[in-house]
């Protein structure tokens, strides 16, 4: 651990609170992880003196502004290892990733009776797009199951069966964010590329989480929401291998993406610039980057061990000290989500129990519907951990869920 | 967690252990459904309407202590009313749980809802069954959802 993590909790103010008269432990990261001090003074520092529209603009703020934007395209090809900054194009965030290669690469390409590999642990954010482009096109969707039982693994033994040559589009998750499981991206990607189909990688709960390297992982496309890894709401990024988005045509029309319009057709922008129509979210783009800066001075890996550690220990506590809870997810190998199911009691009440206890879990189907199905469940308690959490929170997390217990079977 | 005891009044914790009126309603000639899509949670109610009477009323389906409790409560306080008399119980309810306040009409047993208007969250958990049983009497065959403008 370097010096960096001396101070940790310090760079987050919104940590430093009560909820319900105790102190708050903040375990709900899967859904939006806290900003650090520093993400929030890039936003600040952006209003207060670089604020204005960015290309095309002959003045000096926009000039600044526009300096600062392709900047943050520059750090985000670095952070995620892509070969040229023209690889990413800045989006509202994971939703709008996938969406994008549904729409402009799906649209495109995709005919009749052609497939559409999905997994069954994935988030409603790559099922549902994917569900409107077999719609569109009459493609079937097909998924790779997970193992019965209730580690959540994907069946990888299934993989011949299910990823055939008619499948044109392999689409899948990186990070369950229900269970935890860590998939074999690297593996998966050069399966795809096997029998001829496009890679897209949900990287919603690994992004500053995980290190990523896109050229060694070997995917297509890979999808990263801002907010879940430090920065801030509203923003995310596409990356899409070159060659790809050079093809793709344009996803919305507007302004920015043109080279050149008439009144009855136009000239697309070349890509990146093609995808962006309109004025983008420039100061969560530039304090998005920042984000990365932060995090790359405390280490990807070391927050990946950070997080597996928390992990390890809360799913090890909880299965030993809280009589019946059935624990869901891996018990090791993990990332920082863990989902259990304490009997009697449904998630909400635990959300709502924990809560008063200045806990913050999340319960529910975690947009999750048809796993919570195929597990027997219809909702589950959700504990994630990230960079500024702790063992002693953790020993907060058991107290509470004792008391809990306690409560119901009382 | 002595607060808690405000939302989870022994009431609650026993008709959410104890669901009264919890089964499949041979002669029921209504059905109504509830769901709430923000947490999954599914509920069907049975009913017997005779005339303008709910003669018999029960439910099944899955969700929090809340919801259960409300459902289990709705099922007792209905029996044998009237759609008018249904319908004056639950406008005593939905005040009572967005409010905070206690209407003048004894709310007996229901009271136990009171502790619900201090979690906004969880509103929705303690309407959810009335909306289906309601709908159900009322002959509108469309499930109940959370989601409906006004819960």
């Amino acid at each position: 651990m370097n010096q960096a993590w001396k101070n940790i909790r310090a760079d987050f103010p919104i940590l430093d609170q009560q909820v319900n008269g105790k102190p708050l432990v903040y375990l709900d990261n899967a859904a939006t992880s806290q900003k650090p001090q520093c993400v929030i003074d890039a936003l600040t520092h952006f209003y207060q003196h670089v604020n204005a529209n960015v290309h095309r603009g002959i003045h000096t703020l926009s000039m600044r502004a526009t300096f600062a934007y392709e900047a943050a395209r520059e750090r985000s090809a670095k952070f995620l290892n892509a070969a040229e900054s023209g690889e990413i194009v800045f989006t509202a965030g994971t939703t709008d990733s996938i969406n994008l290669v549904a729409n402009s690469w799906g649209d495109e390409n995709l005919k009749k009776d052609d497939v559409i590999l999905l997994t069954e642990m994935e988030h409603h954010s790559n099922l549902v797009p994917w569900q409107l482009l077999a719609r569109r096109t009459g493609a079937r969707l097909r998924f790779l199951p997970v193992v019965p039982g209730d580690t959540g693994l994907l069946d990888l033994a299934q993989l011949d069966k299910v990823l055939t040559s008619e499948v044109k589009i392999f689409a899948f998750t990186h990070v369950s964010n229900t269970l935890g499981v860590i998939n074999p991206v690297t593996q998966l990607c050069a399966r795809a590329r096997a029998v001829g189909a496009i890679s897209v990688v949900d990287a919603a709960q690994s992004a500053g989480h995980l290190p990523l390297d896109v050229q060694t992982m070997g995917c297509d496309f890979l999808a990263v929401s801002g907010h879940k890894m430090c920065g801030p709401t509203g923003v995310g990024l596409l990356y899409g291998r070159k060659v790809l988005l050079d093809a793709m045509p344009p996803y919305r029309g507007g302004g920015s993406m043109i080279s050149n319009v008439d009144y009855f057709e136009s000239k697309w922008a070349p890509a990146p610039q093609k995808f962006e129509a309109g004025t983008p979210n420039i100061a969560d783009v530039i304090a998005l980057a920042r984000a990365m800066d932060y995090l790359d001075d405390l280490g990807r890996e070391a927050i990946a061990l950070h997080d597996e550690k928390l992990a390890s220990l809360a799913y090890a506590r909880l299965a030993a000290e809280i009589p019946g809870i059935r624990m869901l997810g891996p018990a090791d190998h993990r990332s920082g989500v863990i989902s259990f199911d304490l009997p009697g009691v449904h998630a909400h009440d635990v959300v709502t129990m924990a809560d008063q206890e200045g806990v913050a879990l999340r319960g529910g189907h975690h947009c999750n519907q048809p796993l919570m199905r195929k597990l027997g469940l219809s909702s589950t308690s959700r504990a994630s951990f990230y960079l500024y959490n702790t063992e002693d929170e953790i020993a907060r997390l058991v107290t509470t869920l004792q008391k809990i217990h306690g409560f119901f079977a009382g | 967690m002595q607060d808690l005891t405000d939302l989870y009044q022994s009431v609650i914790l026993d008709h959410n252990r104890r669901p009264r009126n919890y089964s499949v309603l041979p002669t029921a000639n209504r059905v109504g459904s509830g769901n709430n899509p923000m947490c999954g949670d599914q509920i069907t109610v049975y009913v017997k309407l005779d005339g303008d009477r709910i003669s018999d009323v029960s439910f099944q389906g899955s969700g929090c202590a809340i919801s259960k409790a409300s459902a289990s409560l709705m099922t007792v306080n209905l029996k044998g009313k009237t759609i008018p008399e249904a319908d004056a119980i639950y406008a005593g309810l939905h005040k009572m749980v967005t409010t905070g306040k206690v209407g003048e009409d004894d709310m007996s047993d229901l009271a136990a809802l009171a502790g619900v208007y201090q979690f906004p969250a969880r509103i929705k958990c303690a309407t959810l069954g009335w909306h289906a049983a309601l709908n159900a009497a009322k002959g509108d065959e469309r499930p109940a959802t959370t989601e409906k403008p006004g819960d």
